[in-house]
């Protein structure tokens, strides 16, 4: 193929599915089914293109970036600037690439379970709709060269989660949750609209290439190294908000109020993977104290959430903190520089996490549906307290998620084991590099965390017995629409997929096709250089490899200690340390925080604000109300009073006179006759007396 | 009462010695009488009559000064056209009042006042 019909694929890949939202939204009530055949025939049809593009570019042009430049606008002289041409343009190098065969993937995969799980629901057609303008918003984000284009899919993506995590808006809890998603992600978005601000101010465009270029070449925005990594932080601020990073990352949990297979959506491709896109789409431009910042944000929020993780009881409210937990690592992985490892993790990530929702979907499908033949409305079908002993019962659900939760946990043979393991080795050669050694440390205590964590899901959910027996005897596995996408995000989850060394990547193909790009800002405040610190991670592959295990194994070791075999009571874990028990419980008690501080200003500086309105402002109009109502009712007393008096006497004189004078005006000829007489008489006496 | 036998005496010593005073009396007399019938009466014909004395009136007048003024006959030229102009005036004034009497079934000048709306 020729870099002409790539770039035509690809922008073929763009718009199918922009063209089959707009059937959807406008034809897809009146189509048969719905018009679900039509939706999923386009997605799998993108599906095709993104693969066969993703092998032809492996194969053909490994090396070399494809683009496609075009005038969006010709601004000709703008003062101050000169001449300014807005040049937007798409670019497949290979990072864009496999990011658009994950993206069509689990699309794909999304649209097919969805087929099943949300058969029968009222806004069927609007939903399949919905899903086809996330995958164009995704896709526009994965394909733009330039910040610009890149900025109007992050907010088409931002959007998108809103209308389909209230996709149920009848619910409270559900629209209230998408307000949450799309304002919490207004926040990161303004830092990152200050961030590409910054960069075209100084750069006076939008590409990437020519930003890095020019960086390159020794101009920094506003000539100071402080602005660069101001730039580097704010952009990283959207990811903040996109990736649900510490401390935006109270939408994510509240998100779960969407249908489920929306949920693997988000957290596995298009939206939060969006973030960890950006950071590595921008990591060139990163100096080496916004990476510090970047690794320090992923760290934290890792921690943070798994934590939490540990303390819930919904079923996907745990795979949520999870999903946190896991952009905190692959942040955390590109903070410290193994960029390789972190859009690696995003990839493997995206698979098992996925499974991982749409397995939780399926057995909320499956409880739901038993507890709904048994007339129980009460019991919520997403607690995990509620259920124990569906292994026999929902056979292939249990496992595919099994080898999800053994992906997810890093154990070997899994693909989450080579990308987490080669994150750890990224945090350790970081620690001993940097003298950073909080952030190794963190990364490995969240390793064992999650191990803990998940298999406590996989436990209390799968395996032992329900805890009424009978209970849950209508309970049947889910439609084979639904189990073929489970079984198909399992097989990716196997290592052999990525690389055919079961230990480690870096040999692997996927290695050799992402390569950490080389800093482009000055050498005084790049991040360590890359050849340096591949070799640092080389070294630390081994001690990570086994500390990761170690650190695996213990959490999976305790998990069954205490949830199977019950050496460890929970409760009495949870009695002594209640205080921290709750506290996790209650998720850190961040809603509150936020709830407090800045609804709680914001409704004080509401207050405020009305209390001027009411008191000053409509004292001003009603003041001036007053006034003039006062001097129109002087002037109304003037008019009526003086001016109208003046005319009404007018009136009256002259008909006072008119009164008077049409008595002398009687119409008959002697009365005048006798007027001439007397006026004959009085013209002769005053005659006389003259 | 001797004023007024020496007035009443004085009166008739003076009556037979015919002056201009006396047309001008009788000419001031017939004149009131004329205006007063006409602010009086009613009756169309009686007011026309009234106009009647009043030419007169003035018509003893005029040959009352024509007489003792001595100037010259014009007094009396005026008179005799003053008696063909009332005699032209009673004519025209009669005509009109028969086609008043037609019109309205009365003479009565009060009556006669549909012009005053």
């Amino acid at each position: 193929m020729s870099p002409d019909t790539f770039m035509i694929l690809a922008l073929l890949i763009l718009t199918l599915p922009l063209v089959g939202f707009v059937l959807m939204i406008f034809f897809g009530k009146k189509l048969p089914r719905q018009g679900d055949w039509l939706e999923l025939s386009i997605i799998s049809g993108v599906l095709v293109l993104a693969l066969v593009l993703l092998f032809q570019k492996l194969l053909l042009y490994h090396d070399q970036t494809l683009a496609l430049n075009f005038i969006w606008a010709d601004l000709k002289n703008v003062p101050g600037i000169g001449p300014l041409k807005i040049v937007l343009g798409f670019q497949l190098d290979n990072l864009s690439t496999i990011m658009l065969s994950v993206v069509a993937l689990i699309s794909t995969v999304v649209h097919y379970f969805s087929v099943g799980y949300m058969h029968g629901d009222v806004r069927y057609s609007r939903y399949f709709a919905y899903l086809g303008l996330f995958t164009f918003s995704m896709l526009m984000i994965v394909l733009a060269d330039n910040l610009f284009l890149l900025y109007v899919g992050w907010e088409l993506v931002g959007i998108c989660s809103y209308l389909l995590i209230g996709h149920w808006y009848e619910k409270k809890s559900a629209s209230d949750a998408a307000i949450k998603a799309f304002v919490v992600n207004r926040v990161g978005d303004l830092g990152f609209f200050v961030g590409i601000a910054i960069l075209f101010t100084t750069f006076h465009t939008f590409n990437l290439r020519e930003i890095f270029d020019a960086v390159a070449a020794g101009t920094l925005p506003s000539g100071s190294e402080g602005w660069m990594t101001a730039a580097g932080v704010l952009l990283f601020c959207g990811a903040i908000g996109k990736s649900a990073q510490f401390p935006l990352h109270v939408w994510l949990p509240d998100a779960m109020e969407g249908p489920t297979p929306v949920s693997a959506l988000i957290h596995a491709a298009t939206m939060v993977a969006a973030g960890v896109y950006l950071v590595a789409r921008i990591f060139p431009l990163m100096t080496a104290d916004a990476l510090l910042f970047v690794a320090y944000i992923g760290a934290i929020t890792s921690l943070i959430s798994a934590t939490i993780a540990i303390a819930q009881n919904d079923i996907k409210k745990v795979l949520a903190y999870s999903t946190i937990s896991q952009l905190g690592y692959m942040i955390m992985g590109l903070g410290v520089g193994a960029y390789t490892a972190g859009f690696f993790h995003l990839v493997t990530h995206a698979m098992f996490k996925a499974g991982l929702f749409l397995g939780s979907g399926s057995v909320i499908y499956a409880m739901h549906h038993a507890l709904d033949h048994q007339h129980d409305h009460q019991t919520d079908p997403q607690d995990i307290r509620n259920m124990g002993g569906l292994k026999a019962k929902m056979p292939v659900t249990y496992w595919t998620f099994l080898i999800y939760t053994l992906a997810i946990s890093g154990v070997p043979l899994t693909s989450g084991f080579l990308s987490k393991d080669a994150i750890l080795a990224g945090t350790l050669a970081f620690g001993g590099q940097s003298g950073h050694l909080l952030i190794p440390i963190i990364g490995f205590t969240v390793a064992g965390l999650t191990a803990f964590y998940m298999f406590r899901l996989v436990i209390l959910t799968f395996l032992g017995e329900h805890r009424e027996p009978g209970r849950l005897t209508h309970l049947k596995e889910s439609p084979k629409v639904m189990t073929l996408p489970l079984m198909t995000l399992a097989a990716l989850s196997i290592w052999i997929f990525y690389s055919f060394n079961p230990f480690g990547m870096a040999d692997s193909w996927f290695a050799h096709a992402i390569e950490r790009p080389e800093s482009v800002v000055p050498a005084s405040i790049a991040p360590v250089a890359g050849h340096l610190f591949a070799e640092e991670m080389h070294a630390a592959h081994i001690p990570a490899m086994a500390l990761s295990l170690l650190a695996a194994g213990f959490g999976i070791l305790m998990a069954f200690a205490t949830y199977y075999w019950k050496r460890i009571s929970a409760d009495r874990v949870a009695e002594k340390v209640k205080p921290l028990y709750t506290f996790l419980l209650n998720k850190w008690y961040f809603d509150e925080l936020y709830g407090t501080v800045i609804v709680g200003g914001t409704h004080a500086l509401t207050r405020a604000l009305r209390w001027f309105d009411n008191t000053i402002i409509d004292g001003v109009v009603n003041g001036a109300g007053w006034l003039t109502k006062g001097v129109s009712t002087v002037s109304g007393k003037f008019d009526m009073g003086i001016i109208d008096g003046l005319v009404n006497a007018t009136a009256y004189v002259s008909g006072f006179f008119g009164l008077v004078f049409r008595k002398f005006q009687t119409g008959k000829v002697q009365t005048y006759l006798v007027y001439v007489v007397l006026g004959v008489m009085i013209f002769y006496f005053v005659f006389r007396l003259i | 009462m001797q004023p007024t036998t020496d007035f009443f005496g004085e009166f008739l010593a003076w009556l037979p010695n015919v002056q201009l005073a006396h047309f001008l009396i009788v000419s001031a007399i017939l004149f009131s009488l004329g205006i007063y019938g006409v602010l009086t009466r009613k009756n169309a014909i009686l007011v026309l009559m009234g106009i009647e004395l009043v030419l007169n009136a003035a018509n003893i007048n005029l040959i009352a000064f024509s007489r003792y003024g001595g100037v010259n006959l014009d007094g009396q030229a005026a008179a005799i056209f003053v008696i063909i102009l009332a005699a032209a005036e009673a004519a025209v004034a009669l005509a009109i009042i028969l086609n008043i009497y037609h019109r309205f079934q009365t003479v009565n000048v009060d009556e006669v006042s549909t012009m005053k709306e």
